[in-house]
């Protein structure tokens, strides 16, 4: 290390109480924006888990739907005409909606059943428990074993409820990448059998499945779903479509950027604060700096050492007492929905890049007026 | 004949412009040599700081020349105004400005540092220039543990460290008692002074005249009077 950068060190870190205050400044700063933005990474995330968990190259649906939570159902001609578009290779009909279980202790609990293609089980999820041709037998189901699994008294193979007065029996326990956002179980069973369990509207089906006989036919196929009047979505697009729904069509996004904002202007103000104390407080010495004949950029390399320093230091602890924080969050709350992501991380430190860069601006600013002959006149 | 460190001709320095404006330095015209040692005395808004801090480079005139060893400092850009002051110059402040949070050998290194040394050498040579002002000793206590003699000691290190052929001195005694400023600025004659070097010494204090070799006074932006100590007046 340079000993201009050496000394910068010196300086900053044997000021220990305003070092101190510095790092706990951006550290609590950190924590905050990061903790803000992977909550809000962790909703969208589990706002998106059917179409995570369920794997589908496109989803067909209603042009009005905005998250898959939300389904329009469409006629069953519509599975038809898709199946005869080009570039189809197959395409299944997809059920989702909610319904009420009630359990052995007589009490009921709402749940998400998703009902798959009878002939493919298209978007079933890996089994940890039972045979998935058990979902052929009568009253069927499989529970999904997520973070809402004990909601329903932590099920086994050959359990017993009962759905809208029909008896229901697990088969088998699934295992799902992602749990859903709104708290309730998920069961799996057939399409068919789906529809004979809930009642329905005129129309039952929620959305298609399409696999596309290869990814470059994917924009043609879109443009012949809208020719029929409806919309496919690739998976990562109907991921994206979710997300702006949830950040830009609810209070949620707003909300999560109010509180982000805020931790980034409490940051913002602890470390500027500070820093600017600290200059102020050796302003004389820098001016002394200046007179023995310290250039210009001598001393804004020492301001911004020290500010990167102590924003990456604060970027360090910040995130890592927040990967921690959540690590515990999730063992005793199995539903707590917060996921630190690359983005998130990047965004956080993009931010603290802003707090360093701002809170040396002043300091440098100060000390590049700073006239050596000040020095002299005491 | 001795070699002039530092020729300065009709400066003139003005703050302000218009009924606002103020005469802080009237025409001064001085010579300062190599193994002299030259106070600037007056009283307080004579103009004696600001006529240091021109003949330094830290502060621009609006007239006149200053040659430093043959150069004209006042027609340099800004970094090669503080290169000249890192090569040239060695500065002992009024109030030191040391910093706290560093060591004594520490504080002494800076200019060192400045000067891209690395770390280790810099602090290897700070040490050996402790010892000479005396204080090998107190090399890793912060200034403020120290006493104002030895401050101002740790001042001087710094100045010298770098080795400049003049040295700068505002109010060297001022934070001082009497005692200890004369021993101060004796030590500066015996020690630091030498025929390679010129020392520019502004103050106040009648106590230490005894050690100049040539004394100016200043009044209102003026010379009034300029004093040889061993020849007398001139």
């Amino acid at each position: 290390m340079a000993s201009i950068f050496t000394l910068a060190f010196k300086l900053l870190v044997n000021d220990r109480a305003k070092f101190a205050a510095l790092i706990v400044g951006l550290t609590f700063s950190v924590f905050l924006m990061v903790q803000m933005i992977s909550m809000f990474s962790g909703i969208l995330l589990r706002a998106s888990a059917t179409v995570l968990n369920t794997g589908a190259a496109l989803w067909v649906m209603d042009p009005a739907v905005n998250t898959v939570a939300n389904s329009i159902p469409m006629p069953d001609y519509v599975l038809d005409a898709v199946r005869s578009l080009d570039g189809v290779k197959y395409a299944v009909p997809f059920y989702s909606a909610g319904a009420l279980v009630k359990l052995a202790d007589g009490t009921y609990q709402s749940v998400n059943v998703i009902g798959l293609d009878d002939t493919s089980l298209v978007g079933r999820l890996p089994l940890v428990a039972g045979r998935i041709e058990d979902i052929y037998s009568d009253n069927a189901f499989i529970v999904v074993r997520d973070a809402e699994y004990d909601k329903l008294h932590r099920p086994t193979v050959g359990t017993t409820f009962e759905i809208n007065d029909h008896r229901s029996v697990v088969v088998a326990l699934a295992a799902a990448p992602v749990s859903g956002l709104f708290g309730i179980p998920t069961l799996y069973t057939t399409y068919s059998r789906a529809l004979e369990y809930i009642p329905n509207p005129r129309f039952t089906l929620s959305y298609i499945l399409v696999e596309p006989k290869s990814s470059d036919r994917i924009p043609q196929i879109q443009a012949q779903v809208a020719r029929l009047g409806y919309r496919a979505l690739t998976a990562k697009e109907f991921v994206h479509q979710i997300t702006h729904f949830y950040v830009y069509q609810t209070g949620v996004g707003t909300n999560i950027l109010i509180m982000t904002v805020i931790s980034f202007l409490v940051g913002l103000s602890i470390s500027g604060q500070t820093f600017y104390t600290f200059i102020l407080e050796n302003l004389e010495r820098f001016g002394a700096l200046k007179a023995i004949g310290a250039k210009a950029r001598d001393l804004v390399q020492v301001i911004l050492f020290q500010a990167l320093l102590t924003s990456l230091t604060g970027y360090g602890l910040g995130v890592g007492l927040c990967a921690v924080l959540i690590a515990l969050a999730k063992i005793r709350l199995p539903d707590y929905s917060s996921t630190i992501t690359y983005t998130n991380l990047i965004l956080a430190f993009i931010m603290v890049l802003v707090i360093a860069g701002i809170s040396s601006y002043v300091g440098i600013r100060k000390v590049i007026r700073l006239e050596p002959f000040d020095i002299f006149r005491g | 004949m001795p070699k002039p460190a530092v020729q300065a001709r009709d400066i003139v320095k003005w703050f302000g412009e218009g009924p606002t404006r103020t005469d802080a330095i009237r025409g001064v015209s001085l010579e300062a040599y190599f193994g002299e040692m030259l106070y600037i005395v007056g009283p307080s808004g004579s103009g004696k700081t600001t006529l240091l801090s021109i003949l330094s480079g830290i502060l621009r005139p609006s007239g006149g020349t200053v040659l430093v060893e043959g150069r004209d400092i006042w027609r340099l850009d800004n970094d090669e105004l503080a290169e000249f002051r890192l090569g040239t110059l060695g500065f002992v402040f009024q109030d030191y400005h040391l910093f706290p949070r560093l060591t004594t050998v520490e504080n002494v290194a800076i200019p060192l540092i400045l000067r891209r040394r690395p770390w280790a050498e810099a602090l290897h040579v700070a040490l050996r220039f402790l010892k000479i002002v005396g204080l090998e000793s107190r090399a890793d206590l912060p200034p403020i543990k120290l006493s104002g003699g030895e401050q101002q000691r740790v001042a001087i290190a710094r100045a010298i460290v770098a080795e400049p052929d003049i040295l700068i001195f505002d109010e060297p005694t001022a934070s001082l008692d009497g005692e200890t400023g004369r021993k101060i600025v004796e030590f500066i004659r015996t020690e630091i002074l030498s025929t390679a070097r010129c020392i520019v010494i502004v103050t106040h204090d009648a106590r230490i005249a005894e050690f100049a070799d040539r004394t100016i006074t200043m009044e209102d932006g003026r010379i009034t009077g300029i004093v040889r100590q061993a020849a007398g007046a001139e």
